[in-house]
């Protein structure tokens, strides 16, 4: 170790003037970067202002154009994970790279394993230092376990729990609470405290205010590939920092109006699905917005997949507009009126690959724009570029693959492929989950105006203060079923968690 | 990206450079080995490869029963299959074919009462054939949900299994003029050009062609967007059965006999045409034309290497060479897509 000024120690990670450009885009320039010792240093903007790419420079994934990574004080250069990894730098990636068939320890450990005499691992050895590792972090998992069927949240512990395998000094962590409920992220966060306890320095990549404010040390605004602000938390308001980050003013969230409530478009009888719901009963009015709260679970999503068809209900009825029906397939739901904007948009939702325009025009193709076979495909382009004008969806062209928009734009397409259809009622699993604030808002907006039309739409989702700025009433569930349903005037975080909370035995 | 939130303005796009046609480059790849030849031949030989108008219709008529089967596989691909009975299912339909097909001439005909029917009979019987093999792979795939590799495999081995059980393991031969005039000629080109523009117009502006693409590309949210997967697969299945069947008439047609040992390893060379062509074996992406430039080139490989006098040896090692090619290319064009994001 060189002497160093007791004043200012050098920071762990200095970055200067880092700049990495793509063919076409540039997506980062002249960033300047520190992060401290034992800090957390919160990084936001929005989908596409060079987060992931300044963290992927950071992590050895690529290489920047120009500029200089400095850590504690000395030039570096990574030139590959492997490279970084030597160095201490880990990333936890927002998609979880781990092998789900194999087992805790083994993931954990891999490519290091003990071995024995015989140079075959050993497998005692193996889950003793497991163990350690886990039981520091206070984690209680048994190294044995197969990764497969773990749930997100603890997948995530094991990751962390890799990295300090590593004898990590500089955490990334990309959007490390997408996928967890609030009492998961608790864990999450209480983990992250230790971890700065000894030392380590964090980059935390997040669109959550909330947690910047809970977490964060410092936090530095991207936008546009540029670095346009580190400031220390809390000197900056929740508003100050977006409009850093979009560069201009945003609608506050839309406040629902008062529920004038319609007739009932969904009503929902003693529904049952075999371990997964039991006695779910509710009501959804044209014009309402219905939240529906609950932990990763409690049966949110197989409510939604029961509603539309996907799964076989055991027991129970849906009337629709006072009619029964069996909603017994999509296409049974869809004719209906319903729509659906899946939870995960990568696996249920967008077809990658695919054009904006096979992606919007979908689910009303053969309703619409086919006769005889054929499509007409002028009339679908027209439809859907109205669409696309309508929702604000950022693109060159309808031609364009959906992969390469945004979250927040693709989100917008999936929710124009269920607008298309004109559906009477929605169904939203967290629809603004990994969407930057700006489309956020958007999006907020028009399920506010799609509400004031008459639409009946059900919103599931994680996110406390979406559910209580947008929904008319709450309902909560738990274990498969409704727990409670709450007005709009009497709801508030503490009274939803209450409801939402498992009681463990 | 920092200004409006409306389509950017048509300027934007033109920063990017003009996009090719996915064919384009496979294209290149067929003129280059046409024009490799062309040279060889002159050094060799001493004779054009290309300036020689018998040759290139023989080069196609061998390739036209491959690429006629390689289009219904191309469409099975796109969804994300597989379909390895095609070449068991085109021994079958020869031999059911050709039974209907025999003249009254023949000395042990299989149907003795039914010799010299119109040329309707047989034809119809192979295409019925293929379809009954189609709808059973399709069936298994959809009903149970095995993957489409063991379910075309099996129908594979047992197709073959009733080939040559047909005529306890005995050729069909002696067959109408009429049905052998199917084989002879520039028929089957015509066949497999107008079976390529009939699904390339059926997989672009169809809506059997969007939910098959759609289906490829996601196949949970293809059903959540109201698409009948299940039974959207069976048709997809029975298309590439019927058009094995219609590649089975052809080659008993051509060889005038039917014979439980043809079409061996033909839906190899039919998956080969397809990938090169720029199927995704992960499904969603596929195009006709490409399928029909991945079977010249296979036939140019072919009639190319019998021109130079090279050992068939080689040309199999070469073939093989240029799938790899293919599928590396088509990797590589895909990993620069995804870093271009």
């Amino acid at each position: 170790m060189s002497p160093e000024p007791a004043a200012a120690p050098p920071p762990l990670l200095e970055l200067r003037r880092v700049s990495k450009s793509f063919p076409g885009v540039a997506a980062l320039e002249d960033v300047s970067l520190e992060l401290r010792r034992g800090t957390v240093h919160g990084l936001i903007g929005e989908n596409g202002a060079g987060k992931s790419t300044l963290m992927k420079i950071v992590a050895g994934v690529c290489a920047p154009d120009s500029g200089e990574l400095r850590l504690a004080g000395r030039s570096v250069r990574l030139s590959s994970p492997r490279a970084a990894l030597a160095h201490g730098i880990v990333m936890i990636h927002q998609e979880l790279n781990l092998m789900p068939s194999m087992s805790v320890a083994e993931n954990i450990w891999i490519r290091r394993e003990p071995l024995n005499a015989l140079r075959l691992v050993n497998h005692r050895e193996l889950n003793r230092k497991t163990r350690a590792l886990l039981d520091e972090l206070t984690i209680d998992i048994d190294p044995a376990t197969e990764v497969g069927v773990l749930p997100i949240a603890l997948r995530q512990m094991v990751e962390i729990a890799r990295a300090l395998s590593y004898a990590s000094q500089l955490l990334i962590m990309d959007e490390p609470t997408s996928a967890l409920t609030e009492r998961d992220a608790e864990r999450l966060f209480a983990v992250i405290r230790e971890l700065k306890a000894r030392g380590v320095g964090i980059f935390y990549v997040t669109h959550r205010m909330e947690e910047l404010a809970a977490l964060a040390d410092e936090i530095s605004v991207l936008r546009d590939g540029r670095h346009v602000g580190t400031s220390r938390a809390g000197d900056l308001s929740r508003d100050a920092l977006i409009r850093l980050m979009v560069g201009r003013e945003l609608p506050a969230l839309p406040a629902a109006a008062t529920a004038i409530r319609g007739p009932a478009a969904l009503r929902v009888r003693g529904l049952e699905v075999a371990g997964e719901l039991h006695e779910v009963s509710f009501e959804l009015h044209a014009g309402e917005i219905l939240g529906v709260a609950g932990l990763v679970g409690s049966g949110r999503s197989e409510l939604a997949a029961a509603l539309f068809g996907l799964t076989r209900r055991t027991a129970g009825s849906i009337e629709v507009r006072g009619t029964e029906v069996t909603l017994d397939s999509p296409q049974a739901a869809i004719a209906c009126g319903l729509g659906f904007v899946t939870e995960d948009r990568k696996d249920t939702g967008c077809f990658l690959g695919l054009s904006i325009l096979e992606n919007l025009e979908i689910a009303v193709l053969d309703r619409d724009f086919v006769r005889g076979g054929f499509v007409r495909a002028t009339a679908a382009r027209e439809a859907c570029e109205r669409m696309a004008r309508l929702l604000r969806v950022k693109t060159p062209g309808l031609d364009e693959r959906i992969e390469n928009l945004s979250g927040g734009n693709q989100q917008k397409v999936l929710l124009g492929r269920w607008l298309l259809t004109r559906p009477g009622i929605l169904i939203l699993d967290e629809p603004t989950r990994g969407v930057d604030v700006a489309a956020k808002a958007e999006i907020h907006a028009l399920i506010a105006q799609l509400a004031a039309e008459g639409t009946a739409v059900l919103m599931i989702s994680s996110e406390l203060p979406e559910i209580l700025a947008m929904s008319h009433r709450i309902m909560v569930m738990r274990q498969g079923r409704v727990s409670g349903v709450l007005e709009r005037a009497v709801a508030d975080q503490v009274a939803i968690m209450e409801l939402a909370a498992w009681t463990r035995a | 990206m920092d200004q409006g939130v409306e389509p950017a303005a048509p300027g934007k796009s033109a920063v990017r450079p003009h996009r090719l046609p996915p064919e384009a480059g496979i294209l290149l790849v067929l003129l280059a080995l046409a024009l490799a030849f062309e040279l060889l031949g002159w050094l060799l030989v001493g004779q054009s490869f290309l300036f020689n108008g018998q040759r290139l219709v023989v080069m196609i008529l061998q390739v036209s029963v491959i690429g006629i089967i390689a289009i219904g596989v191309t469409q099975v691909i796109i969804t994300g299959g597989i379909d390895l009975s095609s070449g068991s299912v085109v021994a079958l339909t020869a031999m059911v074919a050709a039974s209907f097909a025999q003249s009254s001439d023949a000395l042990r005909a299989v149907y003795p009462t039914l010799t010299d029917l119109p040329v309707v009979v047989p034809v119809l019987a192979g295409l019925a054939v293929g379809a009954v093999a189609g709808l059973v792979n399709g069936s298994l795939i959809a009903a149970t949900e095995i993957p489409p590799f063991i379910a075309t495999l099996g129908v594979m081995v047992t197709a073959r299994g009733f080939a040559k059980w047909y005529t306890r393991g005995q050729p069909v031969s002696m067959l109408t003029d009429a049905y052998a005039a199917l084989g002879s000629g520039v028929v089957p080109v015509v066949i497999f050009l107008a079976t390529a523009l009939i699904f390339h117009v059926a997989l672009r502006y169809t809506r059997y062609g969007k939910f098959t693409y759609a289906i490829g590309a996601n196949r949970e949210a293809a059903r959540i967007s109201g698409i009948r997967v299940g039974s959207h697969l069976v048709v997809v299945y029975t298309i590439a059965g019927v058009l094995s069947g219609l590649a089975g008439v052809l080659t008993s047609a051509r060889a005038i006999s039917g014979q439980a040992g043809m079409g061996l390893m033909y839906e190899l060379d039919a998956i080969a045409a397809a990938v090169i062509g720029g199927a995704s074996l992960s499904g969603g992406v596929g195009r006709i034309s490409g399928t029909v430039i991945g079977t010249l080139i296979l036939g140019v490989v072919t009639s190319g290497f019998t021109f130079l006098r090279i050992d068939a040896y080689y040309q199999e090692i070469v073939k093989g060479a240029i799938i790899v090619a293919a599928v590396i290319a088509d990797q590589y064009r895909r990993r620069r897509r995804l870093t271009a994001t």
